[in-house]
């Protein structure tokens, strides 16, 4: 087990410098100057544009910048931003929680709401509660997700005026439950849909009905026996969306005015500051891959026969 | 050009429409109707690209924030005309190479150190400077000496500009190294504002936490979150302000702000998102805004591009006969633009209606003789360069369909994935046919949109458009004796251009916004910018 985790961690760094790298070109090949931008239609100064060129180290060949960027990386240091000159670390540390928060929030509503939903339909399937769970999670795939927020923002906000249409305070968790279940919708469907057809299915296994034989009552046969094996697949989505919720709430943070890290990679992309791209996607990558290898090791213990090596 | 100001790209952008109206008060459903002068405004605005430095502040973000914290020599009015603000007078000699700046006595900054003709040379100077970073430092490119504390290329040489001169506490001058008669217009952009001494000993957090001498006090900036401002009781300008102060909360998209601004969770809003043109005024009703907004839109041609290259000028103005305005105002727009007729837009001096008299109206049947007269247009097919990232997508189809059907002419829209890119395309020269191009004015002035856009060589004319003639009309009015004289000439210098067509003028901006139910009296100039020290707040 210790050896398979550290096995883990170690092949990180090569997935963590090739994702770097990676992204590091694809933004270099973009088209369009971001010092240049900053004087928007008008007609730059070049004295100026070489200063700040100089300044942010962009005036050195390709390598060079990767191999400053990764070394200040390594010291903490994610660099300055191109516009503005501020750091970037600081960006990143105030969008990182805000979108943290966000994220756990639709996370948590996901797996709680979900997976009672999943579990309800698939014991009573081709029942009512079935029929209603299956109707409903394909609406919420079907509509895609910036519709249910504008619906959202309409109704609640605009409307009923339940809450304000945007979120005034992005550190207020109070303020980002509505996103959070907007964000949560897709997976929530998802995670229902999958934990029904697994139930469904473990339900008229022999284990399920040995159990059933032995007498034992009814709740702890679907909590300890049925639940238990049937999570495996609701595991691997619910590990690899929570990377998804925090890096890609694009929309839903845009339509709800929330300073996260969607918002954060939109406008840096928009501006072309590269290396704040970079710094977001390294952390997200970090994120996944964490997540990946707690998903991993979450299967040995819903399943003692997976053992690792 | 000399300079750029620039701005308000960001809110270009965003974009636009159309009659002056006037904005009654509002229908006040919750407020008690009383005004409450200690009220606090709230502001749809963005996070600042840069420090909060007058020299360094171009987009529309900063550059709000600025008007409110700092007043500078002059202004402008409605009609163009210049008012003095922190300056009593402005006055050049004979030749308009030097002037004379004298300040009205007993202006302080916020920290309470007087403003003296120090402060504002001492202010320029630092600017200036390419190790200072400032974005807007080529502003002043006019004065003598600048060329030695900014270099193309390299350190300064110098670290004062000789052309600026202390005479006495509250006087000094700018030598410039050419008369320039409207000289006075270019001092209302932030580069000239003043700074206290402080500041430029400690820039950096001056940055952060600016100290002006305008109608509002700076009181705190929470990155992407808001920048509050406090009325500064000290203040003795004319734009006294009618309010507490301002917020101005930061979002990220106009579309996140309206939906605040319907709620009264905003008080106003700098542009109203284009895809609920259609629908603000049903929102808002009277408290709808739309006013003059003195920036151009035109489509022009690459010069330098082997079609455009030995042109007759009949085909260009073939093609802009072809083009119904109007009709396309009102439909893709929702009658939120203006037909353009001249090259200068409007609410700037020495606006002149119908420069382009007929050429820019429509008129299939004179257009397609005008085409042929010209020798039809090279390979019959035009393309129009427009960046993908902003609603542009809309009229060019229009355009191009007009003058398909008018012409026979192919005409297809060529997008560029955003503005940098499109930026870049044209900065370098490769457009392949036709760009689309905005322009909002740098100062009210119809030189501004003339010889600073289509002049030979200059650095607004990305197009590679030359003509003598123009050329030596904007030589004779840079060299005018006075204001009214030099506008005159430039007059004449935009008629010419109805012979050479640089650009094919298509429509003016106004600005679209609206307030909430806790406010009244909100209006915006002709450069976009609100004027919030008229902002009144309800009593809640």
């Amino acid at each position: 087990m210790g050896r398979y985790v550290a096995r883990r961690l170690l092949q990180m760094i090569p997935v963590f410098i090739g994702t770097t790298l990676l992204i590091f070109l694809m933004v270099n090949v973009l088209p369009g100057d971001p010092v240049r931008a900053l004087w928007g239609d008008k007609p730059p100064d070049p004295a100026q544009v070489a200063q700040i060129k100089h300044d942010r180290g962009l005036d050195l060949p390709l390598w060079e910048q990767y191999l400053h960027y990764m070394k200040g990386l390594f010291q903490g240091d994610f660099g300055n931003t191109i516009a503005g000159n501020r750091p970037i670390l600081d960006e990143i540390t105030q969008a990182f929680p805000v979108s943290m928060r966000l994220a756990v929030m639709a996370w948590t509503f996901e797996l709680v709401v979900g997976i009672t939903l999943g579990v309800f339909a698939g014991i009573r399937r081709g029942r009512i509660v079935d029929n209603t769970v299956t109707i409903f999670t394909l609406l919420v795939i079907s509509v895609p997700i910036f519709v249910v927020g504008l619906l959202f923002q309409l109704y609640m906000g605009n409307e009923w005026q339940w809450i304000t249409p945007t979120v005034q305070d992005s550190e207020d968790m109070g303020q980002l439950v509505v996103p959070a279940l907007v964000l949560g919708m897709v997976g929530l469907a998802y995670v229902a849909r999958l934990t029904r057809t697994s139930i469904a299915e473990n339900r008229s296994s022999d284990y399920i009905r040995t159990a059933v034989a032995k007498g034992l009552p009814r709740k702890r046969i679907v909590t300890r026996h049925l639940l238990r094996n049937s999570l495996i697949p609701v595991v691997t989505y619910l590990g690899t969306d929570i990377g998804t919720l925090m890096g890609g709430a694009v929309i839903t943070e845009g339509i709800f005015n929330v300073t996260g890290v969607g918002n954060l990679l939109f406008t840096s992309l928009a501006r072309r500051e590269g290396a704040v791209i970079v710094g977001i996607v390294t952390v997200l990558v970090l994120v996944y891959l964490l997540a990946s290898l707690l998903v991993d090791l979450l299967y040995a213990v819903l399943d003692p026969r997976i053992r690792y090596a | 050009m000399r300079g750029a100001k620039s701005a308000k790209w960001v809110a270009i952008a965003g974009v636009v429409a159309l009659t002056a109206t006037a904005c009654g008060g509002g229908d006040d459903k919750k407020s008690s109707g009383k005004v409450d002068p200690k009220g606090i405004v709230s502001y749809a605005n963005g996070e600042p690209q840069n420090a909060l430095q007058p020299s360094n502040t171009m987009e529309a973000y900063g550059s709000v924030v600025i008007d409110a914290l700092f007043t500078g020599l002059v202004h402008y009015d409605k009609q163009g005309n210049i008012t003095y603000e922190n300056a009593e007078s402005v006055t050049p000699d004979k030749a308009n190479k030097v002037w004379t700046v004298k300040l009205k006595p007993g202006w302080k900054f916020h920290n309470g150190e007087p403003v003296t003709a120090k402060s504002y040379v001492d202010a320029w100077n630092w600017a200036a400077d390419p190790a200072n970073g400032q974005q807007n430092s080529s502003w002043y490119r006019d004065i003598v000496g600048y060329d030695k504390v900014h270099p193309e290329k390299g350190k300064a040489k110098a670290k004062a500009m000789s052309g600026l001169k202390v005479v006495d506490e509250n006087t000094f001058t700018i030598t410039l190294n050419s008369g320039i008669p409207y000289y006075a217009y270019k001092l209302v952009y932030k580069p000239f504002f003043p700074l206290p001494s402080a500041a430029l000993k400690d820039p950096k957090k001056y940055g952060e936490a600016p100290v002006g001498n305008g109608p509002y006090k700076f009181k705190s900036w929470q990155h992407k979150k808001s920048i509050q401002v406090t009325a500064w009781s000290g203040y003795k300008g004319k734009d006294k302000p009618k309010n507490g102060g301002i917020n101005f909360k930061a979002y990220t998209t106009p579309n996140a702000a309206y939906q605040d601004l319907r709620s009264d969770n905003v008080d106003t809003m700098p542009l109203i998102p284009d895809s609920e043109l259609a629908n603000y005024k049903n929102d808002f009703g009277d408290r709808a805004i739309t006013e003059d907004f003195s920036a151009l839109n035109t489509i022009n041609p690459a010069f330098y591009t082997k079609q455009w290259k030995d042109i007759d000028v009949k085909v260009i103005q073939g093609l802009s006969m072809a083009i119904d305005r109007e009709t396309i105002a009102k439909t893709t727009f929702y009658g939120t633009r203006k037909a353009a007729s001249g090259w200068v837009a409007r609410g700037v001096k020495g606006y002149k209606a119908d420069a382009c008299g007929e050429y820019c109206k429509f008129d299939p049947k004179k257009a397609k003789q005008f085409v042929k007269d010209g020798g039809g247009v090279p390979g019959n097919k035009i393309s129009i360069q427009y960046n993908a990232d902003q609603p542009h997508k809309g009229w060019v189809t229009a355009v191009c369909n007009d003058i398909q059907k008018n012409l026979g002419v192919k005409c297809v829209g060529d997008p560029v994935t955003d503005f940098q890119a499109d930026t870049e395309i044209r900065d370098q020269k490769k457009v392949k046919s036709i760009y689309r191009s905005g322009w909002v004015l740098d100062y009210p002035f119809n030189g501004n949109f003339l010889g600073d856009l289509y002049g030979t060589g200059v650095d607004g004319n990305k197009g590679g458009f030359s003509d003598k003639k123009f050329d030596e009309l904007v030589k004779k009015a840079d060299n005018a004796k006075t204001i009214e004289e030099s506008a005159d000439l430039y007059n004449q210098a935009e008629a010419e251009l109805k012979n050479s067509f640089p650009g094919i003028p298509l429509w003016y901006n106004t600005t679209n916004s609206a307030y909430s139910n806790n406010v009244k009296n909100v209006e915006f100039d002709q450069a976009g910018d609100p004027i919030l020290s008229e902002v009144e707040v309800f009593e809640k």
